[in-house]
């Protein structure tokens, strides 16, 4: 195993090429998805998605913001070589609903809203409201493990340069 | 920001080694040891420690209150003093004038100058109260996973350290990388290892 922060470095890459895939697969797998969280869920892009090109050594940074946000930008941005590097998902599962934005780099998640669990009114609550929150937590984090792995067992196979990568640069070309 | 909070913030690690046993008397010992001391009355600008999750300001670990269910959840308090440059200027200004005046002299010397500065720190530090900041923690001591919630990069930054130091224990950050090499065979870390970054564009 590399030096953690040399790793940390070396495969920012893997991470947000993670999450510009998980944006190609929500437009055009979505099924996927489902089969790999095993059941209900689904995967919708948030209100906030971050894309950067760091080719021929500049940076170029789009952020597209908004709930009604039109994503022409991002595809743009994809276009010209670049790759998401945070992105805001909300996934459901039958009539619950969780939020988070993920990072690519770190996976650092953040703003992760949860569905709603029962008020403290008492101490003795506590507990209980404590479990029920890390139940809902284990969930969200599970499901995007599961992708991640998807994912993985794809990026390293000769499938990512044969299939996935011509599926993406036809549907950024549309 | 914790976890009872409707808007969390999470980083993720892997906690390498074992508390060593009876794990929960060691665990009580330790986070008593590395409880956070008040500074309120103290002339010191920042203090760091454990503390109760369900009361940071009145941290106890005697009674196992941080277990709940498979997890231990507790919190990781940093207290700091804020003295404002402009309150120190101010003051630094009210005690010179007042030691010109005192000594009968035109101008102060340099290690005088020091000296008042110094003075007018620590008679603010007394009265300036910390500003505490309480990040939860979850740890899974079965399956050796803890959730710090924050991504503050200096927060991250002092509990790893204090961790580390508390349990003799390190922490992995799981980002891209080292959760990749959770889940991977042999085989596709190896792939891994010499994975080059893809172009979508030519």
């Amino acid at each position: 195993m590399l030096d953690i922060s040399v790793a940390y470095n070396r495969y920012k890459f893997l991470g947000n090429e993670f999450l510009s895939w998980l944006w190609f697969i929500m437009e055009h797998e979505p099924d996927k998805l489902n089969a790999v969280t095993g059941g209900t869920v689904q995967f919708t892009i948030g209100n906030r998605m971050v894309l950067e090109n760091a080719a021929h050594n500049a940076s170029e940074t789009v952020t597209i913001k908004g709930d009604d946000a039109g994503l022409e930008e991002g595809i743009l941005a994809l276009k010209k070589g670049a790759f998401v590097t945070d992105l805001n998902l909300i996934i459901t599962e039958d009539e619950q609903q969780w939020q988070l934005t993920i990072k690519g780099e770190s996976f650092n998640i953040t703003g992760l809203k949860v569905p709603e669990t029962g008020k403290i009114e008492t101490r003795e609550d506590i507990e209980g409201a404590v479990l029920e929150k890390i139940f809902l937590y284990e969930k969200i984090v599970g499901w995007l493990d599961a992708v991640y792995t998807f994912f993985l067992g794809i990026r390293l196979s000769s499938e990512w340069d044969d299939v996935v990568i011509p599926q993406i640069k036809k549907w950024i070309s549309q | 920001m914790g976890i009872l909070s409707s808007n969390a913030s999470i980083t993720r690690y892997q906690v390498l080694g074992q508390i060593s046993d009876p794990v929960m008397d060691t665990l009580i010992k330790l986070l008593s040891q590395h409880t956070i001391e008040e500074i309120d009355a103290e002339s010191v600008d920042k203090s760091i420690g454990w503390t109760s999750f369900e009361d940071p300001f009145k941290p106890d670990f005697s009674q196992s209150s941080f277990v709940i269910g498979v997890y231990f959840l507790f919190s990781f308090r940093i207290d700091k003093k804020a003295i404002p440059t402009k309150v120190v200027a101010k003051q630094y200004h009210i005690e010179s004038e007042k030691r010109l005046k005192e000594s009968g002299k035109e101008a102060l010397s340099r290690n005088e100058k020091k000296q008042i500065k110094e003075d007018v720190l620590h008679e603010l530090s007394l009265r300036i109260p910390a500003t505490p900041n309480v990040f939860d923690i979850l740890w899974n001591y079965e399956k050796s996973t803890l959730w710090f919630f924050s991504t503050q990069k200096s927060a991250n930054e002092e509990f790893e350290s204090f961790f580390t130091k508390t349990f003799k224990l390190n922490l992995i950050r799981q980002f891209p990388y080292t959760a990749a090499m959770n889940v991977l065979t042999e085989n596709q870390k190896d792939l891994l290892d010499r994975l080059p970054p893809s172009r979508i564009v030519e």
